[in-house]
């Protein structure tokens, strides 16, 4: 029961949106789509929907659903906000797709009851809409995507709207529901922590093209170029000699260019490179400094809290090879 | 921006160039009330009228450069309108002199006392149009015209079949189908048309309505309803006979306009005519008596045809060509007392519709 | 105005002076320009001697005649309103939610019915399904359903807009999600964009009754002689039979009618959350599904083309349907049309001069409206703050939409008899004829502005306060930036209107600068050489502006809150 999507295009007046994607999520997986405003994920998940004309083929399970209309592709929907039914209370708007199948009073009372305990809202099932707060309507939102068990769940920047800490936490809550319903979903995000929280493969997307796709973990170790490696959160990418003498330090095999992150660099008086500290700042964790090294350049790197250091000052770093990652194209 | 900025712009142009109302009036009103009844020679005289008033604005400018008055017209629906607006505000009227009233509406002004009595200079010709019953003399007859019903001859004449000739001649069956007019309570000609009938019949009246109804006779709305639609010479329609003015066949001439291709039967006319006073309680009735004086004159008389599609009541008027030759007058139209008709208007009207609803 | 600058909520007194101030014009002007003239008619006709006869008029409310032209009206005007509400939410959709070339062009097309005069439009239907009509074999002629089919012609324009205008800017993403979740389009309709949709439809629908119920050309003109509505049958027995009893006694049925209709649509316009949440959206692509609503559309807009083309191609052949083209009727507009041989000043003025007079008015006309709609807008968009002040609001929601319910010649005599005394002996005043205008105006711009300005975020106008803004600065500055484009189109549906308003200004003294259709009535009523032609080629003149100014505002791109 797997999503496959082959060659997917769509274009807004002439302007392509979205050109000639291809993927597959296999069941029960949570697949991230990630990339920066603009880059044609949210036009793929609506495309994949139905809900703009598109050329390419999408099935399911083997079948061709791309000739169907949105509402007979079982494809549920779930966006930043404002798509809750501001007229009826929070039980009817779970339920809504259970009276479209005609469930029976009784089967949808008990699923609703079912789904509000499965998202944290029990005894909610009387509010109105907009009596609950942003965090809330989301959850409504999720247990109404998820009230008729459909083949694939979408989500449109789901969290997108929350405040920082609020989305942190129910980014872990929507992988813990995700997986408890066994459900296949597609995500759109443009933060890469969302993704990393709740999906198992990732798909980055650039200027409407499909760039890298696979397990978050593989896409993670070695993302194709440059641009997607900023993306995914790494802080430079170092190139030719630079990157050699970062590789040889870290014990790893030579490579055209590497993707470095803010932590691979630590003060280590073993370290295997040398340099001078620039500028230096404190936090909770760590200390952040940035070091011009010799045949590098000016990198970051991090020193624990108790080692006292200065602006000017020489010192020596190591490198983590599990903080770096070989980029694939130069 | 750009693509609202236009338009905006192109609004307010609009909006600008047509400099609004509200100037242009405010000093003819404040003229008005010196509400003591006397205005010197030279201020302004306000004629009451129904719509379809019109005289060329030449002579009013000479009537306005001769008596130094001010003519200023209000106009105000129909004939039946403007009728009952006058006897609404008799304590308060309108204007100083009203025009428009004509035999069927007269009744019900006089009964009210609208107007007050003068009786200037009449030319030869006018006394026969004076109102029976109008004894104080409020009214001045200023036009006539007949209500009669037009024959398409060139249909007649393709069809080989001879046009009717009297009213009678409407409920023959060799006519069936082939009448329209225009109803009583929805149009001045349409309650003449009846009047005619009333004349005719006596109260013998709503059986011959309802021959001419059996007959196939439409009625419909208004004139123009008539005349522009269902009137095979008039708009293309199904209806060779139509109710309408005596003066109708001067327009319906051949392209090289040496005949007509209608004509109006004489033995169902039935006379309108349209006075004009002064109103009792008017603020100027000097100057009202001068319009009243005004509308008798040659020049008046004979732009009437023109302007207002009726005859003048004065003698040697002059008609316009085209009327002389091919809009006959009756010699004896129908008429129905003013009084009578103001009595039994509803009683008639009523029974009109019951029967025409049928 | 009374009120300082408030802080915080401001006191009771600062509130109510400032309401007061709002609300003095309006009700000073419906109080002088609607109020008074009914009631004095009313009055008029029920104080029989200086005692009031209420016995005469209960015996009027007994006659049968009475209780079939109460039940011809109430009927014909509820089937024609849920006809074109029935034609008009496919072709609003058609027209505001999708994008294809031209539709600005169709939208202002299909307002057009609205200015034409009902006696020209009359004849051209006529015309049409006569005897011997072209469409004379559908034996419509004189039946109600020529009158049924009058009156969604000229209404459903009303619909169109109000209805467009609000599904222009609801947001779609719910019903997304409801077809993502397995709703079929129809079923989406249903449960969740009709919700949304309601109280726009409502408002609309209440509009056009009412113009139905007053309508009074539609029904005399295409209905023949058998079918009378109250609005005729007030005007026969004023105008005709000098009842004013009766007529007293029918006008206050007319107004209790309108009056339980109002309430009756203020309840079912009401939405647990009045400020629905607007959105921008961009209108899409129309797609195989949306071929219902675009085939409604195209039928629509031949209907209303039908009459208007019979007007067009009447006026281009001045001698009949077999005399060939020409351009005479239109060049005689600008003189004063004579025809050779025939003599004949079929015009008192040129159509030009005409157009200029129609124009001056309904400037006039539309700054009247947008000042007096304006000021209830604000007053009717403020948050209440106690109960007597949220039913003195709904009151007033009501009161302003009286006027349309009301028969003009009740209004228009009404106007003659009560305002002929100094101080307010207004009846010679210019001003009369475009205020009547406003007043049937002032309904349409009313209900446009309200959602406008009641979506505007309080909290916007509180932040303005406490930075130091007065009330008339936090208006400006908060306020007209939302407001100025709906005020713009609400000032040209006014504009449109009054072009074509002939109703109750008919009943009123006129000097002698008549307006277009006032001329145009005059051109049909008189047999002439090119009297009919020249009639339809001065409507067609009529509808060519209007159409132009329609598409003027239409080139402001409201682009979203206007509900009806």
């Amino acid at each position: 029961m797997t999503l496959t999507i082959r060659d997917l295009s769509v274009a807004y007046d002439d302007v392509p949106a979205v050109r000639g994607v291809s993927l597959e999520v296999p069941d029960g997986q949570v697949l991230a789509v990630l990339g920066p405003s603009g880059c044609g994920k949210s036009t793929l998940l609506r495309g994949v929907a139905g809900l703009e004309q598109a050329t390419g083929e999408v099935a399911w399970d083997g079948e061709d659903v791309s000739r169907l209309p949105t509402h007979r592709r079982g494809f549920a929907l779930m966006f930043q906000d404002g798509q809750l039914f501001d007229h009826l209370t929070v039980a009817r708007n779970v339920g809504y797709a259970l009276r479209l199948r005609r469930a029976g009073r009784a089967e949808e009372r008990r699923r609703v009851e079912e789904l509000l305990a499965l998202v944290g809202l029990d005894g909610y099932a009387d509010r109105l809409p907009r009596t609950l707060s942003g965090g809330e309507r989301q959850r409504v939102a999720l247990a109404r995507s998820l009230a008729h068990q459909p083949r694939l769940l979408l989500l449109d920047e789901p969290l997108s709207a929350l405040d920082a800490g609020l989305r942190r936490r129910l980014a872990s809550d929507l992988r813990h529901i995700l997986v408890r319903s066994g459900s296949t979903a597609v995500m759109v995000t443009h933060d890469h922590e969302e993704a990393f929280t709740v999906a198992d493969r990732l798909a980055v997307m650039r200027d409407g093209l499909l760039v890298q796709e696979g397990p978050i973990d593989a896409v993670w170790r070695s993302p194709v170029d440059a641009g997607t490696a900023l993306f995914l959160g790494y802080a430079r990418v170092l190139r030719g000699p630079a990157a050699a003498a970062v590789l040889a330090a870290a014990g790893a095999p030579g490579a055209a260019a590497v993707a470095v992150r803010r932590s691979a660099l630590r003060v280590d008086d073993a370290g295997a490179l040398t340099g001078r500290v620039v500028s230096l700042r404190s936090t909770p964790e760590q200390q952040r400094l940035e070091v011009d090294v010799a045949g590098v350049g000016v990198v970051d790197a991090v020193a624990s809290l108790d080692r006292r250091t200065a602006p000017g000052e020489a010192v020596t770093l190591s490198a983590d090879v599990t903080r770096l990652a070989v980029v694939r194209e130069g | 921006m750009r693509r609202t900025t236009v338009p905006a712009l192109l609004t307010c142009a609009l909006a600008l160039s047509s400099c609004s109302l509200v100037g242009t009036g405010d000093d003819e009103a404040a003229d008005r009330s010196t509400g003591d009844g006397t205005t010197e020679a030279g201020g302004p005289v306000v004629l009451v009228t129904h719509d379809s008033f019109s005289l060329p604005k030449k002579l009013i400018r000479a009537f306005e450069a001769e008596t130094g008055y001010e003519l200023e017209l209000r106009a105000n629906g129909d004939a039946g309108s403007m009728t009952s607006q006058l006897v609404l505000n008799v304590d308060n009227p309108l204007g100083d002199v009203a025009f428009g009233v004509d035999n069927t509406f007269a009744g019900r002004a006089l009964e009210a006392g609208v107007f007050a009595p003068y009786r200037g200079e009449w030319p030869d010709g006018v006394e026969e149009y004076a109102l029976p019953g109008d004894d104080e003399g409020v009214l001045t007859p200023v036009d006539n015209g007949d209500v009669c019903v037009n024959v398409d001859t060139a249909w007649f004449d393709e069809e080989g079949l001879e046009p009717p000739q009297t009213l009678e001649d409407l409920t023959d069956p060799a006519y069936e189908d082939l009448f329209v007019t225009s109803g009583a309570t929805t149009s001045s000609p349409g309650f003449a048309f009846l009047l005619a009938t009333i004349a005719a019949y006596g109260d013998e009246w709503p059986s011959y309505w309802e021959d001419l109804l059996d007959n196939g006779a439409k009625v419909v709305p208004g004139w123009e309803d008539a005349y522009f639609v269902d009137f095979t010479a008039g708009g293309g329609g199904a209806r060779p006979i139509v109710l309408s003015y005596d003066s109708s066949p001067a327009f319906t001439t051949t392209d090289d306009g040496e005949d007509t291709t209608t004509a109006a039967l004489l033995d169902t006319c039935f006379e309108q005519v349209e006075y004009v006073g002064v109103l009792a309680g008017a603020e100027n009735p000097a100057g009202a008596q001068a319009v009243v004086d005004w509308m008798l004159t040659p020049e008046v008389q004979a732009a009437l045809p023109d302007s207002m599609y009726v005859f003048p009541v004065a003698d040697g008027a002059g008609l316009p060509e085209a009327w002389a030759e091919f809009a006959p007058r009756p010699e004896e139209p129908l008429a129905v007392d003013a009084a009578e008709i103001d009595e039994n208007r509803d009683a008639w009207l009523t029974e009109w519709q019951d029967i025409v609803s049928r | 105005m009374a009120a300082a600058r408030t802080t915080g909520g401001g006191s009771t007194a600062g509130r109510l002076a400032g309401l007061a101030g709002l609300a003095a014009l309006p009700a000073v002007v419906l109080g002088i320009f609607f109020v008074l003239p009914v009631s004095g008619m009313v009055a008029r006709g029920l104080v029989d001697d200086g005692a009031l006869d209420l016995a005469g008029v209960l015996e009027v409310l007994g006659r049968p005649r009475t209780g079939r032209v109460l039940w011809f009206t109430v009927w014909s005007s509820a089937v024609a309103t849920t006809v074109a509400v029935a034609l008009g939410l496919p072709a609003a959709y058609a027209l505001y939610r999708l994008r294809w070339p031209g539709r600005r062009v169709v939208r202002a097309c299909l307002l057009v019915p609205f200015v034409l005069p009902t006696v020209v439009v009359g004849v051209a239907f006529r015309q049409l399904l006569g005897e011997a009509g072209p469409l004379g074999f559908l034996g419509l002629d004189g039946t109600a359903r020529a009158i049924l089919a009058g009156l969604v012609f000229f209404n459903v324009a009303v619909v169109i807009r109000g209805v467009g205008a609000a599904w222009e800017s609801l947001d779609a993403r719910p019903g997304e999600a409801a077809a993502a979740l397995g709703a079929s389009p129809g079923h989406v309709f249903r449960t969740v964009t009709w919700p949304q949709l309601r109280p726009a439809v409502v408002s609309s629908a209440s509009v056009v009754f009412l113009f139905c119920a007053t309508a009074f050309g539609v029904v005399l003109t295409l209905g023949g002689l058998r079918y009378a509505s109250v609005e005729t049958e007030i005007y026969l027995l004023t105008v005709q039979r000098l009842d004013l009893q009766a007529a007293a006694a029918l006008s206050i049925v007319q107004l209790l009618a309108v009056t339980a209709l109002l309430l009756l649509a203020a309840r079912l316009r009401a939405v647990p959350d009045p400020t629905v949440a607007r959105r921008s959206v961009p209108p899409r692509r129309p797609r195989r599904t949306d071929v219902v609503p675009l085939a409604v559309t195209g039928l629509l807009l031949a209907f209303v083309a039908l009459p208007v083309a019979a007007l067009v191609t009447g006026s281009l052949q001045p001698d009949g349907p077999d005399g060939g083209w020409s351009l005479e009727a239109y060049r005689a507009l600008d003189g004063r049309g004579t025809a050779p041989g025939q003599g004949g000043t079929a015009l008192v003025v040129p159509v030009t001069e005409a157009l200029v007079t129609s124009l001056r008015t309904a400037v006039d006309a539309t700054w009247m409206a947008l000042l007096l709609g304006g000021l209830l807008a604000l007053l009717l968009t403020r948050r209440s703050r106690s109960r007597t002040e949220r039913r003195v609001r709904s009151v007033l929601d009501g009161l302003f939409m009286l006027p349309l319910g009301v028969s003009a010649v009740t209004l228009g005599f009404g106007f003659l008899i009560t305002l002929d005394e100094p101080p307010l002996d207004l009846r010679d005043s210019p001003l009369l004829i475009p205020l009547a205008q406003a007043l049937v105006a002032l309904p349409l711009v009313v209900r446009t502005l309200v959602p406008v300005l009641g979506g505007v975020d309080d909290r916007l106008r509180q932040a303005a306060q406490s930075l130091g803004a007065g009330p008339v600065r936090t208006l400006v500055t908060v306020d007209l930036p939302v407001a100025w484009r709906p005020l713009l189109a609400a000032g040209g549906f006014a504009f449109a209107v009054s072009l074509g308003e002939f109703g109750a200004t008919s009943f009123l003294a006129r000097p002698d600068d008549p307006t277009l259709p006032v001329v145009i009535f005059r051109l049909i009523g008189r047999p002439g050489p090119l009297n009919d032609e020249m009639a339809m080629a001065a409507s067609v003149v009529l509808a060519g502006t209007t159409a132009l100014v329609m598409l003027l505002v239409e080139r402001l791109r409201v682009p979203s809150v206007g509900a009806l």
